[in-house]
């Protein structure tokens, strides 16, 4: 479904993404991992168009993504912390999204009613606790039913309910064959939620298949210590790689 | 397009700036209306504000809107929506808050207590003085990812243009006093968007009579059709330029 | 001997004049004709109606009175009336079309060597000159309504023009349309006032060599380029009204090389330049008022020993301009509307002095093309810095005593 053919991006002197190939399927839910800095949210802000690529391609769907905007329709998107205009209330919000995708009529509406946003819609975004609005955030990502979900912490700052509400919902439409991207620092739910683990390390995939192929490789039964054994190679890579031996 | 500038718009006129910027002209024009006895000493009077603080509020708001909506903008990058039409959504709505701010606070009082072909002049060159220094602004914002050096950048181009190139242009004077120096002053009038819109003012205030041979001159040349046509074309190239420059600058920035 | 005869010349005179003929004149009748066959000291009646006259010469004392105005039509040819004699009155009648030639001066009436001649109450329209006297004294000019309309300055002449003629009254003439509304050369002891001179292409009054004369009450307005006085001595000019004299030279009035003058409780509203003066000495300026003006006073270096005491200098853009360092006028106790300074003491006299002259009008007196950036910031800002420490502006010009409050002058 999404194809990330040998995407290089530099920020100033920093190379961030290296020839980054990677390849997303439908049906598939993916658990995008990495340190911090590792180019986790440059990757999915390629995806979205938001970071435009020195060089490389990707297509959505087999459509290359430069110079079009409408494969985004087929993209929902959860930011990692959603800001909005804060004189305009969550009602007229979702009005305004809609307004953006006429010509989708019919709304999936599963999670603002779980999180009770139809009660706020006169509430101004901008007097909105954080939780609130990632819980705006999640219900428009999900609204349009689009084939690919991309999640960027999605739990973060969601009360224990809201989180067990969110899950649910996440892991009903993975069941319809979507295509799931997430990042989380809470590995317990990555594991919960996805079935393909992608590991990036400074700009490379460092790792990417299965998360029973990750247990058996690293020889673990637990995703979290799989994960941890994944980091300890990536730094014993780093003291063995030449180039970098002397820093 | 008219969806997002409907939407920034319906953003914008609600904030509180608006409501005060447009009460605070309001209050300066009244109050000069009351001080003055007439109208032109009304149009003076509004042009040395005008002239001073609609370049510097356009530009230190905007660049400080632009900053403020700049994750709404990154939401709106995600959608399925072209980068051209988000930017000059947001471009627009700052614009057109401004110049309503400026048209409803300056014009009621005009309205209420009259106004002659200078105050429309000066309504005209307010609103090409908010969409210039606007464009500078959102310029300035594209081009750096932070806020302070947005801002910095917007007033030392308010101030260059405010204060600097006058300076400059009183030096080049002075220097080359001995020559004939009215179409240069023309060309420099017409390289800085403040002095031709305070110009433009002068020559409809009928003051060109004070300023000798070189205000002649001017009459002349801004009387006549030509002359007209250019002080347009360059007031449109000081409004695309900075626009224009904002779009291709925000169409290859990463967010 | 020869003065018995004058004696009995003077009593034929007298005795004609007691007895002095009423001859009404009919349209159609020729003027001249008439005036031939009159003696000195008939009256002519000329009825309402249209006369042919052109260059109609009178050598003897008459009087010519119109009623309802009667046309005397130049049909633009030459002079109308010509007049060498004395004790003329010329009451009632209305002028049109004098030739409009500049070789030989074309008026509506033109005297020569005249004297004790009284113009009154007359209309005159479409004449090249008005009113032309040469040579002549003891003249009453007054109550005319002189008009043209011409387009460009050549093309016509002064509407009150007198050269070498003195005790002269001018008054509540309205001239408009001419050259110089009131032009006056080698002119003396004469009086003029409340005439209203508007709309004239070069100068309301312009004067030269005519000393000693006064100039009371009268109203100068939007003439092309004000009034221009010139070369002469002990002239007084009060309570005069100098407005709207607007344009790129326009002044309120120029003085050149004029000395040892008055000019008092006059008015200079909305000129470009109220006074402009220069080579002038000795003159008083006082309790006038200086509202709106572009600059109130340009006063040149060449200026000297000149006086300005209590004047109002309201709404002026600038209000004095000069283009020297030295100063050798003085100024006190006026009123400035730009003056920022207290007073503690109360005695109703600012405690700072007062400086009239902005930095930038000095740099716009020598460097002209700087006005392009008049009321930029910039230049605000340097005046502003100016008055804290001033460098550029002459020293000299300061008011010592500037007035809190205006005058009221009524």
């Amino acid at each position: 479904m999404i194809s990330v053919k040998n995407i290089s991006k530099k920020f100033g002197k920093l190379q961030v993404l290296k020839e980054f190939n990677l390849e997303f399927e439908l049906g598939n839910s993916y658990a995008l991992m990495g340190p911090n800095g590792s180019g986790k949210t440059t990757l999915i802000k390629t995806i979205l168009g938001m970071v435009i690529p020195d060089s490389g391609d990707i297509t959505v769907a087999s459509q290359s993504i430069k110079g079009d905007v409408t494969y985004r329709k087929q993209i929902g998107y959860m930011p990692q912390i959603g800001h909005y205009p804060s004189n305009m209330k969550i009602g007229q919000l979702f009005s305004m999204m809609k307004d953006m995708r006429p010509e989708i009529k019919t709304y999936d509406l599963d999670l603002m009613e779980a999180f009770g946003l139809e009660e706020m819609k006169e509430k101004a975004l901008g007097t909105l606790s954080g939780g609130t609005r990632q819980k705006v955030s999640a219900a428009l990502a999900f609204l349009f039913n689009p084939e690919i979900l991309i999640l960027d912490e999605p739990t973060a700052g969601l009360d224990p309910i809201a989180v067990e509400l969110f899950k649910a919902k996440i892991k009903k439409e993975r069941e319809k064959g979507k295509l799931i991207l997430i990042t989380s620092h809470i590995l317990s739910d990555l594991e919960e939620l996805t079935n393909r683990a992608v590991y990036i390390y400074e700009g490379e995939v460092f790792f990417s298949d299965t998360i029973e192929e990750l247990k058996e490789i690293t020889g673990e039964s637990k995703f979290s210590p799989a994960i941890a054994r994944l980091m300890e190679w990536t730094l014993k890579k780093k003291s063995t790689n030449p180039q970098l031996s002397h820093v | 397009m008219f969806k997002l500038l409907k939407y920034a718009l319906y953003d914008i006129l609600k904030s509180r700036f608006a409501i005060i910027y447009t009460v605070f002209l309001a209050l300066v024009a009244i109050s000069i209306y009351q001080v003055s006895d007439d109208l032109s000493k009304v149009s003076l009077s509004l042009m040395n504000i005008m002239i001073l603080f609609i370049p510097l509020i356009s530009a230190v708001f905007a660049t400080t809107h632009f900053y403020n909506n700049l994750e709404f903008i990154e939401l709106m990058l995600a959608q399925p929506v072209k980068r051209i039409h988000v930017i000059s959504s947001q471009l627009l709505a700052v614009i057109i808050m401004l110049s309503l701010s400026l048209i409803l606070g300056f014009g009621l009082p005009m309205i209420l207590w009259g106004a002659d072909s200078s105050l429309l002049t000066l309504l005209a060159v307010g609103v090409i003085l908010s969409t210039v220094f606007t464009g500078f602004a959102f310029w300035a914002s594209v081009l750096s990812r932070d806020k302070a050096k947005a801002i910095g950048l917007s007033l030392a181009l308010w101030i260059y243009f405010s204060l600097v190139y006058d300076g400059l242009v009183l030096y080049i004077i002075y220097s080359f006093a001995d020559y004939p120096l009215e179409k240069t002053t023309l060309a420099l009038v017409m390289l800085n968007p403040v002095d031709l819109g305070r110009i433009l003012m002068l020559m409809q205030l009928d003051i060109s009579a004070l300023m000798g041979y070189t205000g002649a001159f001017f009459q002349q040349f801004f009387s006549s059709g030509s002359g007209v046509s250019v002080a347009i074309g360059s007031l449109a190239l000081w409004i695309l330029i900075p626009t224009i420059s904002t779009a291709r600058v925000f169409n290859k920035r990463d967010f | 001997m020869k003065r018995l005869f004058l004696l009995a010349l003077t009593l034929i005179f007298l005795g004609f004049s007691a007895e002095a003929a009423k001859i009404i004149l009919k349209p159609g009748q020729s003027i001249q004709a008439a005036v031939d066959r009159a003696t000195p000291g008939d009256t002519l009646f000329f009825s309402p109606g249209n006369y042919q006259a052109s260059a109609v010469t009178i050598r003897k004392p008459l009087s010519l009175i119109g009623e309802n105005y009667p046309v005397m039509d130049g049909e633009g040819k030459g002079n109308i009336f010509l007049v060498a004699a004395e004790n003329v009155l010329i009451r009632g009648l209305k002028f049109i079309n004098t030739g409009k030639s500049n070789m030989d001066d074309s008026a509506a009436i033109k005297f020569f060597d005249s004297k004790n001649c009284v113009i009154e109450n007359n209309i005159l329209e479409e004449t090249f000159f008005g009113l032309h006297f040469s040579n002549s004294s003891h003249l009453t000019i007054r109550n005319n309504k002189i008009k043209a309309s011409a387009s460009r300055e050549f093309e016509v002449g002064n509407g009150i023009h007198l050269w070498k003629c003195k005790d002269n009254l001018i008054e509540k003439n309205e001239v408009s349309g001419h050259r110089d509304g009131i032009y006056l050369e080698f002119v003396t002891n004469s009086l003029a006032k409340e005439n209203l001179i508007h709309g004239n292409m070069r100068y309301g009054l312009h004067f030269m060599f005519a000393h000693d004369n006064t100039y009371l009450k009268n109203t100068f307005r939007r003439n092309g380029a004000g009034v221009a006085v010139m070369y002469t001595k002990n002239v007084t000019m009060q309570e005069n009204r100098f407005e709207e004299n607007w344009g790129s030279s326009a002044y309120g009035i120029l003085l050149k090389d004029i000395s040892d003058s008055k000019v008092i409780g006059n008015v200079f509203q909305k000129n470009t330049v109220g006074i402009y003066m220069e080579g002038s000495s000795r003159i008083d300026f006082k309790d006038n008022n200086f509202k709106e003006n572009g600059w109130a006073l340009k006063l040149m270096a060449s200026c000297d020993q000149n006086l300005f005491e209590a004047n109002n200098f309201t709404r002026n853009t600038f209000d004095i301009s000069t283009n020297g360092n030295t100063v050798l006028n003085e100024l006190k106790e006026n009123y400035w509307d730009k003056y920022e300074g207290y007073d503690l003491n109360r005695d109703k006299i600012g405690d700072v002095p007062y400086r009239p002259i902005n930095l930038y009008s000095v740099i716009v007196e020598k460097i002209p093309a700087s006005v392009m950036l008049w009321r930029s910031f910039m230049v605000t800002l340097l005046d502003k810095m100016e008055k804290i420490l001033p460098t550029m502006t002459p020293n000299e010009m300061i008011d010592h005593s500037p007035k809190m409050r205006p005058y009221d002058f009524g």
